[in-house]
């Protein structure tokens, strides 16, 4: 084939028009349309825990919420950020600055959940975040047009650490994802075992993402002779170590501390490898009549599975922001990210996912969090039927102290 | 640097031999670089859990028909779309099978998610870790490295002691000839690459019940085990399975010395091997 100058010409004319034509069409629409981007892992090793599920339950946040009733449109997009904080950061300024994207929610992946953290705030724009642990997002990396949503690493580590040390595993080895999530948690369970007494005798840091095969690491963990092996890390790569501990036998002599462990990731090992293990999560499907009914009407678009936490929160927080931008007018919340924010906090929060709460000066989504123990294949009644509650813990014993964080917003 | 971590490392280093001697065969025959290497085993992997789970047929029945159902996939791509590549540059070829893996990738992830699926190690060899003195191993672990071993060395003496495997050198360096003789090269052709791709699933059903039946499994390995061809040499089935296990040492080692590095120490040595020796460690120049 051979281009002549004519047409090279005439389609280097025309490029730019291509290129405006979202743009004038997002323009025509704008007065009445709020936009929620969905900015998660669609390809990695947090697919099933977020990914596509998250989107589904933003869209039926969408339709429960009665926006649509009021004239409000709303679109919502779907972005894949692969994990890396670089491509997080670039797409969240695309939707911002070319898309007019109001609002981002999930973020997948703390490093990610980070990147994304300063973009929203240099545009004044809103991430709800539900996907990233780092305390960090209300800590000292904390700013107004952020929220975090479902958990975070201080009350996993309290949780699930705080368990642990009390049932007497007072001596840890730490096997840690080597990015931001891993190192946050690792250092926030070592402050509970510390402070409830205990000791951390060791840690690995291993490649993420990348790394399959975790015996050599379970081995070092082994020989260190601690009661307690604790797992910083999540998704497939705690699924692997969960599975090649009960290989090699490590869970005779010493006790496996998962510190973060969904639903999606039980049903990926399956109950013979998983039960007994003990975990902490913020939703579970089979709770109550209300999370009951929430997981009824998004598993049709999951292809059945039942919603993890990660996509109960992204649920919520679609809803809570819907329910604040109605409020204060769309033009309003289209206007000002920390505006839109400051009244979502002033709103208490009321859903099927995590029932009535409350949002902190700090950004923190505040909700009960529970301590579930793997029911036994015999305990099973049914497909997705995974957890027993050990216990519910108050919101006050949560979440970190709001003095504690550090964070720039809390006035003290 | 315990004798343990070294026993490890021999067990991954299997993996990486089984693979790269596929992608080595495929290689030195059809002069293919077949990028769809990783999706093959990660297919071998998921085809072992259909059976068991959609037919009831277990592991070791498995052992046997995955290769070959995976065989017989590789036989369709290799006559429908490969075979049109060979008088062309190598990197059509590579384009090609990257694509293919990218949509074999995708498909799965699609179908079954990303976390996985569990498939648990044959009755026979699971419980009790065996004891070793120095080390508690799994009996399945001990398995799988005595398996890709035979299996290395079977591969090996095919090509490099039967006639069939006269056939296949001689109709590399010259196909014309060889099909002078009456040998039907292009369907020989074909069934090097189903052989090729049998060793991918069958490397993929020994590593279902130690990693979760995944997507991204084949990902995982296949750029290690590209390092792991290169730095032996392309093409060289000695080379292949020496440095697999080699390289599986090595990783090992790094996990105790500095475990940060562990994902990056083969690549450091494939740049330090290249620069010595530019066609690999067992290469022809």
């Amino acid at each position: 084939m051979t281009i002549d100058r004519r047409s090279l010409l005439g389609g280097a004319a025309a490029l730019p028009m291509l290129g405006a034509l979202p743009f004038n069409s997002a323009r025509a629409q704008a007065n009445n349309t709020l936009k929620i981007g969905v900015l998660t892992d669609m390809s990695g090793t947090y697919r099933d825990g977020s990914g596509p599920g998250s989107v589904a339950c933003v869209r039926q946040a969408v339709q429960d919420s009665g926006v649509t009733g009021r004239g409000i449109n709303v679109e919502v997009l779907q972005g894949d950020h692969q994990n890396k904080p670089d491509v997080a950061s670039t797409i969240a300024r695309q939707w911002i600055d070319r898309d007019g994207v109001n609002v981002i929610i999930d973020v997948a992946t703390s490093s990610c959940a980070l990147a994304v953290n300063s973009v929203v705030k240099e545009k004044n724009s809103i991430m709800l975040n539900s996907t990233g642990a780092t305390a960090d997002l209300t800590g000292s990396a904390c700013n107004p047009n952020t929220i975090h949503w479902t958990y975070d690493t201080w009350m996993l580590a309290n949780s699930t650490g705080g368990a642990m040390v009390k049932a007497g595993g007072d001596s840890w080895y730490f096997i840690t994802a080597d990015y931001a999530f891993g190192h946050a948690l690792e250092r926030d369970t070592g402050e509970v075992i510390r402070k409830n007494g205990g000791r951390v005798v060791g840690n690995i840091r291993h490649p993420f993402p990348g790394t399959t095969d975790f015996s050599s690491f379970l081995l070092q963990a082994q020989q260190s002779r601690a009661k307690v092996v604790g797992l910083a890390n999540a998704g497939v790569d705690t699924i692997n170590c969960v599975k090649q501990a009960a290989e090699f036998g490590l869970t005779r002599r010493q006790k496996l501390a998962v510190l973060l462990m969904i639903v999606s990731d039980v049903h990926s090992l399956g109950l013979n490898t998983a039960q007994g293990l003990v975990l902490s999560e913020t939703y579970y499907w089979d709770l109550n009549d209300r999370t009951r009914n929430l997981a009824n009407k998004v598993k049709g678009s999951m292809g059945g599975a039942m919603p993890s936490m990660w996509q109960a929160g992204c649920y919520s927080a679609a809803l809570h922001y819907l329910k604040a931008a109605a409020d204060m007018g769309v033009a309003a919340a289209r206007a000002s990210g920390a505006e839109t924010v400051v009244r979502m906090k002033a709103m208490p929060t009321d859903d099927d996912a995590f029932g009535a709460g409350s949002i902190r000066q700090d950004g923190r989504k505040i909700h009960p969090s529970y301590l579930f123990e793997v029911k036994t294949p015999g305990e099973s009644k049914g497909a997705w039927d995974y957890y027993k509650l050990v216990r519910t813990t108050p919101t006050e014993e949560a979440w970190r102290p709001l003095r504690d964080g550090g964070c720039s917003l809390v006035n003290t | 640097m315990s004798a343990p971590q070294i026993v490890l490392g021999l067990v991954n280093g299997a993996f990486y031999a089984l693979l790269s001697l596929g992608l080595a065969v495929i290689f030195g025959m059809l002069n293919v670089i077949n990028f769809a290497h990783g999706a093959q085993f990660m297919m071998g992997a998921f085809v072992a859990w259909m059976l068991l789970n959609w037919a009831g047929i277990p592991y070791w029945g498995a052992l046997v028909l995955s290769p070959l159902i995976v065989g017989a996939f590789g036989v369709v791509l290799e006559r429908a779309m490969i075979s049109r590549l060979y008088k062309l540059d190598h990197l059509y070829g590579l384009l090609l099978t990257f694509g293919l893996a990218l949509i074999i990738e995708g498909l799965f992830r699609n179908g079954f998610g990303s976390s996985g699926l569990p498939y648990a190690p044959p009755e026979a060899l699971s419980g009790m870790p065996v004891d070793l003195g120095f080390m508690m191993l799994p009996k399945y672990r001990l398995w799988v490295v005595v398996a890709a071993f035979v299996v290395c060395i079977a591969t090996w003496l095919v090509i490099e002691k039967t006639r069939l495997g006269a056939y296949l050198r001689a109709a590399t360096e010259n196909a014309p000839l060889v099909q002078a003789f009456g040998v039907n090269v292009p369907r020989m052709v074909t069934l090097t690459y189903a052989a090729g791709v049998a060793l991918a699933a069958l490397a993929g059903v020994l590593a279902a019940p130690i990693y979760s039946v995944n997507p991204g499994m084949g990902s995982n390995f296949i750029i290690t085990v590209f390092a792991v061809v290169v730095i032996g040499g392309m093409g060289s089935i000695l080379g292949s399975v020496i440095t697999g296990f080699g390289l599986g040492l090595v990783e090992g080692v790094t996990k105790v010395v500095y475990p940060e590095a562990s994902a990056t120490v083969i690549f450091v040595i494939m740049a330090i091997v290249l620069l010595a020796r530019p066609a690999g460690l067992f290469g022809r120049a």
